[in-house]
């Protein structure tokens, strides 16, 4: 057993900090750094940068142009990428219809939708969650007809995140109500361009607009748009969940969460001394920092494990990832004391020249706090997750 | 032993319900809690008018109640409507503290709700330890001015006046003082809180003021307004938790997923149930505080901080697991329960948070 990084993994990770300080702008990474929401240009200029390096598609086999780089590769990118304060590699095309299309998707399906993904000509977003078809997300109700040579798609689709700056959405649709619940699902891509598409914006709780409901009404689709075999829908959307196991646990987020926490320890004052000196506070964030060193060792143990099959990891890190990275948020809110309850997020925007109430990297803070309360929900919440461990565990 | 309310603590309750029913949608709140002003003039009149404020104090200085357990059934009622009218700070303490240094006429139009006066302590260096202001007065031709900066004075913005802490050259103890809203060399920076409201920040520079009570000698005036003060947030969070509590409760009772209703299966169920202990729990802190409010200090102070640092652990958990429990639904703006839980946590955040208190609980 060797726990160290190697000589070559080391001069990746130098190769990495450097194209990062070479390349991100200083004041997106600002903003990504105060969890301030990214904007749809900026998101798309960092997209753009990392294919002209032909880092976009790190997480893809060489054979479809990936990078071709090792889960500890992809690891050290990650990790470096959150440090620096780049934006996140929007998943929904990349990481999630890729790898479905690379398994189960017709070679046209490949030649023609891949690119798209990496030249910026397709914004993909997610059609799965339904308003009564949450955790029990193979109740989905919307309807797929086959009709000539197209589907015709009738139902509401929710919780589809930065959906307002699609063109394209992927979802899981019923194609047969008379079986199984599971067995009547099937993957299709759909234009958000096409007749009888209405999206809505839906407000979250911290005032921001990041997800929305798709509602379809006699949406046409061309059948040659249906991934792989009808009704096959819930084994393609399953083998994405089993096969995550790079990037779920966050990580790179979560060290950069702490280490700005730590900064911010020495600045914030309580009773005139530095909060890193108060007890209590030490103690918190002493208990997180142990927590995080130890995930940091679970998902580099489970990336050595990948190769002998999928078990229940990526659920366990996806539990212990997200309520982390809640957990900093958390106690970054409290190390603000009374400034957490100030909520100017104007700091931020271009001109400003006014006063700051927090420091200006915690303007956005409390409401980060309360809008990461999603990460425990979303993606199958961390209750589906355990009885997706136990059900693996136990076989009963 | 009796645990049941006086028959007038069960109308003031009935009173406060009846007005968030009928008056006081959540809509209404929300668009207030927007404005610089933070909340609706026009509801805090008719609360004065009902005389909700007169609640506040006891009858030798105008009002009609005043004791623990008159503040804590005010604010349980007002914490089930998520009510924001700046009760606790612009009149509660900053009301107190004028009555015990002789200010009664400006105590008056408190209670009618005519005035209202902020309460500035915080300053950035001390944070929740409102015992040390930099604020410093000075005596220039018999008249006082103060220099320096007060953060996060909640609901600042209009008021007719503050009252601030500082030192004195002369002096080792605090002073408090009044400063008029109008008065030169006072300037602000107002902001909106996360939970729906608003703060200021203010700079004095040479702002005019009068002393209240004796120079240096404030220190058990302005603790026992504290722990008035900070009662009333622990009883505002705890009818949050109550009405949070119904809805988590009718949630689960509701929501299908799986061909039945969630409340049906044992994560579920046992989950609830810790929520629903721990929130009694809370309920038993704010109920030893509230009969303690006029103890000797010792022992008040003690009561206070059991209460707020059992309201800051179990109020943080309770918004987060019903969030949890609630699943998507719980993160958006259009149900009410993101905005119960804002409050609740932020509840946290005012009069020193949970590990503040236990520290001083484990001091004392």
């Amino acid at each position: 057993m060797d726990l160290n990084f190697t000589a070559k993994d080391l001069a990746f990770r130098k190769e990495v900090i450097d194209f990062l300080e070479e390349e991100l702008p200083k004041d997106v990474a600002t903003l990504v750094k105060a969890d301030i929401a990214v904007s749809k240009e900026d998101t798309e200029f960092w997209h753009m940068t990392l294919h002209k390096r032909g880092w976009l598609t790190y997480s893809w086999p060489a054979a479809f142009g990936g990078a071709d780089w090792d889960p500890v590769q992809q690891f050290i990118f990650e990790k470096e990428c959150a440090a620096a304060g780049a934006p996140r590699i929007l998943p929904f095309g990349l990481k999630m219809l890729a790898p479905v299309l690379m398994a189960f998707g017709s070679k046209e399906q490949q030649d023609h939708w891949l690119p798209r993904m990496c030249d910026g000509s397709d914004w993909w977003c997610q059609g799965y969650s339904e308003p009564g078809s949450g955790s029990d997300l193979a109740s989905l109700k919307t309807t797929a007809v086959k009709d000539g040579d197209d589907y015709v798609i009738n139902g509401q689709k929710t919780w589809t995140t930065l959906g307002q700056h699609a063109n394209m959405i992927f979802c899981l649709v019923r194609t047969d109500a008379t079986c199984k619940p599971q067995a009547g699902i099937s993957f299709i891509l759909v234009d958000l361009a096409t007749q009888g598409i209405d999206m809505r914006s839906i407000r979250t709780l911290d005032g921001g607009h990041e997800v929305n409901e798709v509602f379809f009404t006699d949406v046409r689709v061309p059948s040659s748009n249906l991934v792989g075999e009808e009704n096959m829908g819930w084994t393609y959307a399953k083998y994405l969940l089993a096969h995550e196991r790079n990037g779920i646990a966050n990580v790179g987020i979560s060290n950069q969460k702490l280490s700005r926490l730590k900064r911010l320890s020495l600045t914030q004052k309580r009773s005139g001394k530095p909060l890193a000196e108060d007890p209590l506070f030490a103690v918190r964030l002493a208990r997180l920092e142990i927590e995080l060193r130890n995930l940091e060792t679970t998902n580099l143990r489970v990336l050595d494990g990948f190769a002998k099959g999928a078990g229940p990891e990526s659920s366990m890190l996806k539990i212990i990832g997200s309520e982390l990275e809640q957990n900093f948020d958390d106690l970054t809110r409290r190390a603000l004391g009374r400034h957490a309850q100030a909520h100017t997020p104007e700091v931020f925007e271009p001109g400003y020249n006014g006063p700051q109430v927090a420091p200006k990297n915690m303007a956005n803070q409390s409401a980060a706090y309360f809008n990461k309360r999603k990460v425990s929900i979303y993606g199958g919440s961390n209750e589906i997750q355990k009885n997706i461990i136990t059900k693996m565990i136990l076989e009963l | 032993m009796d645990f049941q309310p006086t028959e007038e603590r069960r109308m003031l309750a009935d009173m406060v319900a009846k007005f968030v029913q009928n008056d006081y949608p959540m809509k209404v709140r929300l668009d207030a809690g927007a404005t610089d002003l933070g909340y609706s003039p026009s509801a805090y009149m008719q609360m004065a008018e009902l005389g909700l404020i007169g609640a506040m104090f006891d009858e030798d200085i105008g009002g009609f109640g005043g004791a623990g357990f008159d503040i804590a059934t005010l604010f349980t009622e007002l914490g089930k409507g998520l009510v924001n009218e700046p009760l606790s700070d612009t009149a509660l303490a900053s009301g107190f503290i004028l009555a015990k240094t002789g200010h009664l006429g400006l105590v008056e139009q408190i209670i009618s709700g005519k005035k209202r006066v902020a309460l500035a302590l915080i300053e950035n260096g001390a944070d929740y330890d409102w015992t040390m202001p930099e604020t410093l007065a000075e005596l220039l031709d018999g008249a006082w001015q103060l220099t320096g900066s007060k953060t996060s004075v909640k609901f600042f913005y209009g008021v007719d006046a503050v009252i601030v802490s500082a030192r004195t050259s002369t002096s080792d103890g605090i002073s408090l003082f009044l400063i008029n809203a109008s008065a030169t060399g006072m300037t602000q920076h107002q902001f909106q809180t996360v939970d729906g409201g608003s703060a200021c920040d203010i700079e004095l520079n040479c702002a005019s003021a009068i002393l209240l009570g004796l120079e240096g000698c404030s220190y058990e005036t302005l603790d026992a307004a504290a722990a008035r003060s900070t009662l009333a947030i622990c009883a505002e969070a705890l009818g949050i938790m109550d009405s949070i509590k119904s809805m988590t409760i009718d949630y689960l009772r509701t929501r299908q997923q799986f061909g039945t209703v969630l409340g049906k299966f044992q994560a579920l169920q046992h989950r609830t149930a810790q929520m629903l202990l721990e929130i009694e729990q809370a309920k038993s802190a704010v109920t030893n505080a509230a009969k303690d409010l006029d103890a000797p200090t010792d022992e008040r102070n003690r009561a206070i901080s059991a209460a707020k640092y059992s309201i800051g652990r179990i109020g943080c958990y309770v918004a987060e697991e019903a969030i949890q429990l609630h699943g998507g639904i719980g993160m958006t703006w259009e149900y009410d329960l993101g905005h119960f839980a804002k409050r609740l946590v932020m509840i946290d955040h005012e009069w020193g948070d949970q590990d503040h208190h236990l520290m001083r609980y484990a001091q004392s």
